[in-house]
């Protein structure tokens, strides 16, 4: 039994070209014009656009551990469902992803799934303690091959530690990615330092606790040689340094998060803490600064930092709710509103940042040229030009923690294939059975 | 109104209100029947998650000369933990009848939580919360102020033209925080002073001149009021000054400093002190020192805040 | 809407109610007038001047009649049912105890104005006798209250509206009657 072929008709490209596209064994085979196939799954992609499968390099799919807020299956509807065909799965799971075992397990779970590719990131030390450095050579040369490393969730604030972890990386070109918050700086913190958290009585969380990590790791990355990429750039401070550092020829990448394109903290000032996240939400002046940076290549890509939480661990006062927001469904919406819509990027750039990049920062191949034929089929049909107000519909996710419920938004996505089957098809998600099914066709078609 | 969460969004003219209500009040305690029948089958729940007898005493007593039933869940010895009491709490005394919940807690925004949360109907009073406010506190500040300054002719003024100073722990202080809202709403001119390392990074949206030395702001100043607050002791582990000794001598009301004073200056302190620390015990038992008066205003002025949020219609305004 | 009493009216009708409360007390010892906030204290402070004006019979200068205002707010049994009232000031010239307290309302209606200020004269002291002057009963009662003094009788139908006017607070002096549904 093989997959069935798919064809696309009359989707407008990045490049804005409009062509058909026959997918065939999960594989683009022609485009153009193209004939009608009998038996293929046919869909009018007439106004929409074509964007090449979206990566995220930074997902928290919570399995092992905390199945109650997500697990890998619902993890991957979720990214299908926002038009993602591959996800970098953090490794702050319950046990941590610090052995070959576990990032094999998360590895499985995601082919078994089969809505998105499941990338697990393995934790740079032990335990996440910051201690001692974990089995990075074993995850690396495992089935699931790890090529990035992140205690994130944590920073690793020992120095010793990160260049030592910068440096063994270098063994199989893999990158460590920080998230960035000196500990001391920020011991009990709740929102952004400022002049709003002295009027909320929230205990502030300085921009400089990032910008100071970030300036000393790009001088380490600088020192012995190794790649660097940031996480979750929160700040106008942070994007000078990175800058600075991309100036100096230094290997340092960089993501952003869709909430910090376009949310502020003056959404905290009623102990809403929907909006409490790690990094904060910060300044207009701060958020100005990071779509300029995207713009302009400081930041390279777009990374969700999709984290669920259970209804309990939001449902109470701020210092006590989780730190966390889901972004997998309403990421490229977010995206289109905060830096397409006013021109900041074109379509192309989002194709860039949103798929291209992040997948060659991952070491993740595939996603290189995706609409050449022969290239392996991850496409995400997206419709630009409605405008719906997100609401729990609009969460595949098992939790509900989405800053955006009830907010106006653009765009939607239509259709996702994954490998040239579809996970998401006219605006709805693929029986888990059928993507299922489909994903071990493709396998047996691989063996073949 | 509704609430009473903060003094930030108290007008003048409702603030001014709840003030000469509380005169009314406390001219109950110089009767021979300290009671009125105004609240009586209500029934008021404190809700105390931090530890304070003061407080809670205050309100109760408040309650009850209102002929409120009282009913007070405090969380000493139970088995309440961080993030799991607020919701389940609240509910349970929601469901024993509570038509008004006084809450104290230890986080920030809990009492606004649970005010437009949705999961109680009865009316909230912030008793204190996290760093943010403590509008009652402030409201007695101001009314003590007041009758310091006009004694049974305080009923319809300010505090227009009044200068104050509030020296301590700024930025973890929210007494200090309600005040600064409060007294600049009735016309006051507010100082803070405290070592760079207890004000906020940024107060420029604070209605407030700051100076770091005590001296020169009495200097300047010549304040009708020195508001005194308490320095915890803790703090010193997290290096927000060498020693007690140091602020003491630098920030603390002594005796000499106390003797700099205008003579008319009025005292204060929200207790519990630390004599010796903050403030010397001569400057606490002077004359001009209004420390127990404000522990008796409390009553009044918490008594006429349970008249204003427990009567009129509960629909509606906030 | 017509005027049912004119500023001549009034003032008959509060000698007439000055002499009646010295005549039932045998003089003017140990009387304290207490008006209701807001328009019964501006009468009570009218009634205890016209006593002074009228004095004992023997014609000797007595003391000033003591004369002062009792709030009722805190007593009312409608708190709840309608937007929250401030209160006005209770001001007692002296100690209630053992004084004949005459009440001072401008309407009395419902009698439940009277009734809480029955409840606070209780809390406040023991009077030996607590008497009630009105300028205008108009019927309806809820409660088995009834005035002592009585300046007119106006029965009326519950959808009619008394209005008093007094000069110390509307600038001129009547009661009116009107109609709620606007016609007269």
């Amino acid at each position: 039994m093989s997959l069935k072929q798919v064809l696309v008709r009359q989707a407008t490209l990045p490049d804005g070209t409009r062509t058909d596209i026959l997918i065939e064994r999960g594989h683009i085979v022609e485009q153009g014009i193209v004939s009608s196939r009998s038996g293929a799954t046919t869909i009018d992609a007439d106004g929409l656009l074509a964007l090449p499968g979206l990566v995220d390099l930074h997902t928290h799919l919570r399995e092992p551990g905390s199945e109650n807020s997500e697990t890998v299956l619902t993890g991957t509807r979720a990214a299908a469902a926002g038009g993602f065909t591959a996800v970098f799965a953090m490794a702050n799971t319950s046990p941590v992803a610090d052995t070959a075992a576990v990032v094999e397990q998360v590895m499985a779970l995601g082919e078994r799934a089969g809505y998105a590719t499941v990338r697990p990131i393995g934790s740079v030390s032990v335990d996440l303690a910051g201690e001692r450095l974990s089995a990075i050579g074993a995850m690396a040369s495992s089935r699931a091959r790890v090529r990035v490393f992140s205690d994130d969730g944590h920073c690793v604030w020992d120095p010793l530690l990160m260049r030592r972890a910068l440096e063994y990386v270098k063994t199989f070109n893999g990158v460590i990615a920080q998230h960035a918050q000196e500990p001391r700086l920020t011991v009990g913190a709740q929102m952004n330092e400022g002049a709003l958290s002295s009027e909320l009585g929230l205990t502030g969380w300085p921009s400089v606790a990032e910008a100071a990590i970030i300036e000393r790791d790009v001088l380490l990355a600088q020192h012995v040689e190794s790649r660097l990429h940031i996480c979750h750039v929160s700040s106008a401070d942070s994007v000078d340094i990175v800058r600075w550092a991309k100036k100096r020829g230094i290997a340092v990448t960089a993501e952003v998060t869709p909430h910090h394109l376009l949310l502020t903290e003056d959404l905290a000032s009623d102990y809403d803490s929907r909006f409490k996240v790690n990094p904060p939400l910060r300044t207009r002046d701060d958020v100005e600064a990071l779509r300029g940076a995207l713009a302009d290549g400081t930041i390279d890509i777009v990374a969700t930092d999709h984290a669920p939480h259970p209804v309990e661990a939001k449902e109470c006062e701020w210092a006590a709710a989780a730190f966390g927001m889901l972004g997998l469904e309403s990421a490229l919406s977010v995206v289109q509103t905060a830096v397409v819509a006013n021109g900041f990027l074109s379509w192309s750039d989002v194709a860039r940042v949103m798929s291209r990049e992040p997948a060659k920062i991952g070491r993740l191949s595939g996603y290189e040229d995706p609409f050449v034929i022969g290239a392996r089929a991850n496409i995400t049909l997206y419709d630009p030009t409605v405008e719906r107000v997100f609401d729990a519909s609009s969460l595949a996710s098992k939790s509900t923690n989405s800053p955006y419920l009830g907010r106006q938004l653009l765009g939607r996505v239509m259709t996702t294939i994954h490998d040239g089957y579809l996970t998401v098809h006219d605006g709805e998600l693929v029986s888990a059975d059928e993507v299922a099914r489909s994903a071990s066709t493709v396998k047996e078609d691989e063996r073949a | 109104m509704r609430n009473m969460l903060s003094t930030s969004d108290l007008s003048r003219s409702s603030a001014m209100g709840i003030l000469d209500i509380a005169e009314d009040m406390a001219d109950i305690s110089t009767r021979e029947v300290k009671k009125l029948p105004t609240l009586r089958g209500q029934t008021v729940a404190n809700l105390f998650f931090e530890d304070s007898t003061r407080t809670r005493i205050s309100f109760e007593a408040a309650a009850k000369r209102l002929s409120a039933d009282v009913i007070t869940f405090s969380t000493r010895g139970s088995s309440v933990s961080k993030g799991e009491g607020l919701k389940d709490t609240a509910q349970t005394l929601a469901e024993m009848g509570a038509d008004a919940v006084v809450i104290r807690h230890g986080a920030s925004g809990a009492p606004h939580i649970l005010a437009s949360s949705g999961w109680i109907d009865a009316a909230v009073i912030n008793a204190g919360d996290g760093t943010h406010e403590h509008p009652t506190q402030a409201l007695l500040d101001a009314f003590t102020i007041r009758r310091r300054l006009h004694g049974r002719a305080s009923r319809g003024k300010a505090l227009d033209g009044v200068s104050v100073l509030i020296v301590g722990d700024i930025v973890h202080s929210r007494v200090a925080r309600s005040n600064v809202w409060l007294l600049t709403t009735l016309g006051a001119n507010v100082c803070l002073v405290a070592p760079p390392s207890l004000v906020p990074v940024d107060l420029s949206r604070w209605p407030v001149t700051v100076e770091f030395d005590l001296d020169h702001a009495i200097a300047e100043c010549a304040p009708d009021v020195i508001m005194m607050l308490r320095i915890q002791v803790e703090r010193m582990d997290a290096a927000y000054f060498p020693s007690a000794r140091e602020y003491s001598t630098s920030w603390g009301l002594n005796d000499e400093r106390f003797a700099r004073l205008p003579p008319d200056s009025i005292v204060m302190h929200p207790g519990p002190l630390n004599r010796g620390l903050e403030i010397s015990s001569l400057a606490a038992d002077s004359v001009r020192s209004a420390v127990r008066e404000q522990v008796a205003n409390g009553v009044s002025v918490r008594m006429a805040v349970l008249y204003g949020v427990l009567t009129g219609e509960r629909k509606g305004d906030a | 809407m017509r005027t049912v009493l004119q500023q001549l009216d009034i003032a008959k009708a509060l000698t007439r109610i000055s002499h009646e409360v010295i005549e039932a007390n045998r003089g003017v010892d140990a009387l304290i007038i207490l008006g209701i906030p807001t328009r019964g204290a501006v009468l009570a402070q009218r009634i205890a001047a016209t006593i002074d004006r009228i004095g004992y019979r023997d014609g000797s200068t007595p003391p000033a009649t003591e004369v002062g205002s009792l709030d009722v707010t805190m007593y009312r049994d409608d708190l709840s049912r309608n937007v929250t009232r401030t209160p006005a000031r209770t001001t007692l010239p002296s100690n209630i105890d053992d004084r004949t307290v005459v009440l001072v309302d401008d309407v009395l209606c419902s009698g439940r104005t009277i009734r809480a200020a029955l409840d606070a004269l209780g809390d406040i002291g023991r009077p030996r006798v607590v008497r009630l002057a009105v300028l205008v009963n108009r019927g309806h009662r809820e409660l088995p209250i009834r005035a002592d003094y009585v300046g007119k009788n106006l029965p009326t139908s519950t959808d009619e509206r008394i209005s008093v006017h007094l000069a110390e607070i509307d600038g001129d002096d009547c009661v009116t009657i009107s109609s709620e549904r606007g016609v007269t």
